[in-house]
């Protein structure tokens, strides 16, 4: 590990975002603004008109127009971010898939917000989980610094194994909340992300080809067959690159998941982006009066590192699963099912219940962090509880 | 010919190479056929500037081009060229594809 004093600088998600971005001086962003993710392009167009980038801005009709952009430019071999949050990303949609089938290294730097209806600009994550099966790599970060980090970790990692990835950040809660980002110098970012190597390029006329043709029954399902590939794929990368990071600039950013005080736990908490900070607090509490309880904070929720969570749940009897979006399926979250999913294997599986809280921004104060830790504890003492909860909402 | 597997196709949904569109031969489409009179035809060329698929074919008549028949390869039988074919010429009409 290098020992370096790092800069450090006073910065909302938004900004750190930004600031990354600035750093990596994509070649293109074709954006379109949407709160709460706005600033990341109004900030970054700035950076554009001070001619502080060398970046090519293009400003958009919408969301499905700004992801087009992207592929288009994508496709020619270009370095390529944009920014979105809820409705936007749902616009999106259909180009998401695209992208990610076309195998390109699309950097998404996202804002969590409720879906619509009814309208609300607030956090939770069912823009993403909507998004899950898009074939996107997706890393929820707790807060500004480790948005900041991984956004430049996202270049590499989309660019080494050719897939979209886009990375999230807590809406208002921490992309409007300032805080200290350690950052690095321009040059380490530029020396660390290096050069783009496409796969393919519509623009060079020495090797000419089509993308994007008919596929239909007789190769499609070949296609879609490398695309799963490479997202299994995708884990050493994401493990190679972090630890790489971590290792040249003197961090210990988690890979896949984080784990708190989970050495002797008996129970424990899963929870994802700014409520693990909330819960890492709730387990000290209950720690300091004796509790065996510990947190994990699934981080790559794309791919989905299963492996890990059936080794690190092996030993504790009881889990709570926090969902901050619902599958309105009848059977709580999608974290909470992919979880459980995990689990199938173990010969003595835990008990399991999933906590859906903070829907459209609902705040998630400390009386229900450990809310969840002692509901989670009678399911460890064997008492018969509804399998999904909703913590928060008023009955 | 023999199909590839997904571990021998390039990534990314490309084609390399080109021109990829003389190996899908769209003549199998058809359900209707142009059947092209060269006793009508003034060689306008408006069923060669129409025919969405390139397949009216041209030949060099003493350093004219003249048209000279149809490319039932890639023909795919829309009927444009019947329907652009001036009326008083009406050097192509459709016939049904037996099948
Ligand atoms: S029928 Fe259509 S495809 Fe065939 S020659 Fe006429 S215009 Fe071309
Ligand atoms: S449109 Fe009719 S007359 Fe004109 S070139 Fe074609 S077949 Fe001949």
């Amino acid at each position: 590990m290098t020992e370096k004093e790092r800069t450090k600088m006073a910065l909302t998600g938004n900004e750190a975002f930004a600031y990354a971005m600035k750093q990596i001086n994509p070649d293109v962003v074709a954006a379109y603004p949407i709160t709460p993710a706005t600033e990341i392009v109004q900030i970054f167009a700035k950076y554009v008109s001070d001619g502080e980038v060398d970046t090519e801005f293009v400003a958009v009709e919408s969301e499905h127009s700004a992801m087009s952009a992207c592929i288009g430019a994508s496709a020619s071999g270009a370095r390529v971010i944009t920014g979105t949050s809820s409705q936007g990303l749902a616009l999106m949609h259909e180009m998401l898939y695209i992208a990610s089938a076309l195998r390109l290294p699309i950097v998404l730097a996202e804002v969590n917000r409720a879906l619509s209806a009814p309208i609300n600009i607030h956090c939770d994550h069912s823009d993403t989980m909507g998004s899950r099966d898009a074939g996107w790599i997706q890393i929820y970060c707790e807060n500004a610094n480790e948005g900041y980090h991984t956004l430049i970790q996202a270049v590499r990692i989309a660019e080494t194994v050719n897939l979209p990835v886009m990375a999230t950040l807590d809406g208002f809660i921490i992309s409007h909340e300032m805080e200290v980002v350690e950052s690095l110098d321009t040059q380490e970012v530029r020396e660390f992300i290096g050069k783009r190597k496409p796969l393919y390029s519509v623009l060079d006329v020495e090797k000419p080809i089509m993308v994007g043709p008919l596929d239909l029954t007789d190769y499609y399902f070949e296609h879609k067959r490398q695309q799963i590939e490479a997202m299994k794929k995708s884990k050493a990368v994401i493990k190679e690159v972090i630890e790489e990071y971590n290792t040249k600039f003197g961090f210990d950013f988690p890979v896949f998941i984080e784990t708190y005080r989970m050495e002797d736990a008996e129970y424990a908490i899963l929870a994802m982006s700014s409520a693990a900070g909330t819960m890492k607090e709730a387990v000290d509490i209950r720690r300091s009066i004796g509790e065996k309880v510990g947190l994990v904070r699934l981080k790559v929720f794309r791919p989905f590192p299963f492996e890990l969570l059936t080794e690190v749940f092996k030993n504790v009897k009881a889990i709570g699963v926090m969902d901050r979006s619902d599958s309105v399926n009848s059977m709580g979250g999608p974290v909470f099912n992919e979880v459980r999913s995990s689990l199938y294997e173990l010969e003595t599986r835990p008990r399991i219940m999933n906590f859906v809280f903070g829907l459209g921004g609902r705040d998630f104060p400390m009386e229900d962090a450990l809310h969840i830790i002692d509901r989670v504890k009678e399911l460890k003492d064997g008492k018969k509880l509804d399998f999904v909860e909703y913590v928060g909402v008023r009955e | 010919m023999k199909k590839k597997g997904w571990k021998e196709l390039p990534e990314g949904c490309f084609i390399p190479g080109v021109p990829t569109s003389q190996d899908l031969k769209t003549g199998s489409w058809r359900t209707s056929k142009p059947v092209w009179d060269p006793n009508k035809c003034t060689s306008c060329f408006l069923c060669w500037v129409y025919c969405p698929d390139n397949a009216i074919i041209l030949k060099d008549v003493g350093g004219d081009p003249k048209v000279s028949g149809i490319n039932y390869d890639y023909c795919k039988g829309c009927g444009i060229c019947a329907d652009v074919c001036p009326p008083k010429v009406k050097a192509i009409h459709m016939e049904r594809e037996e099948l």
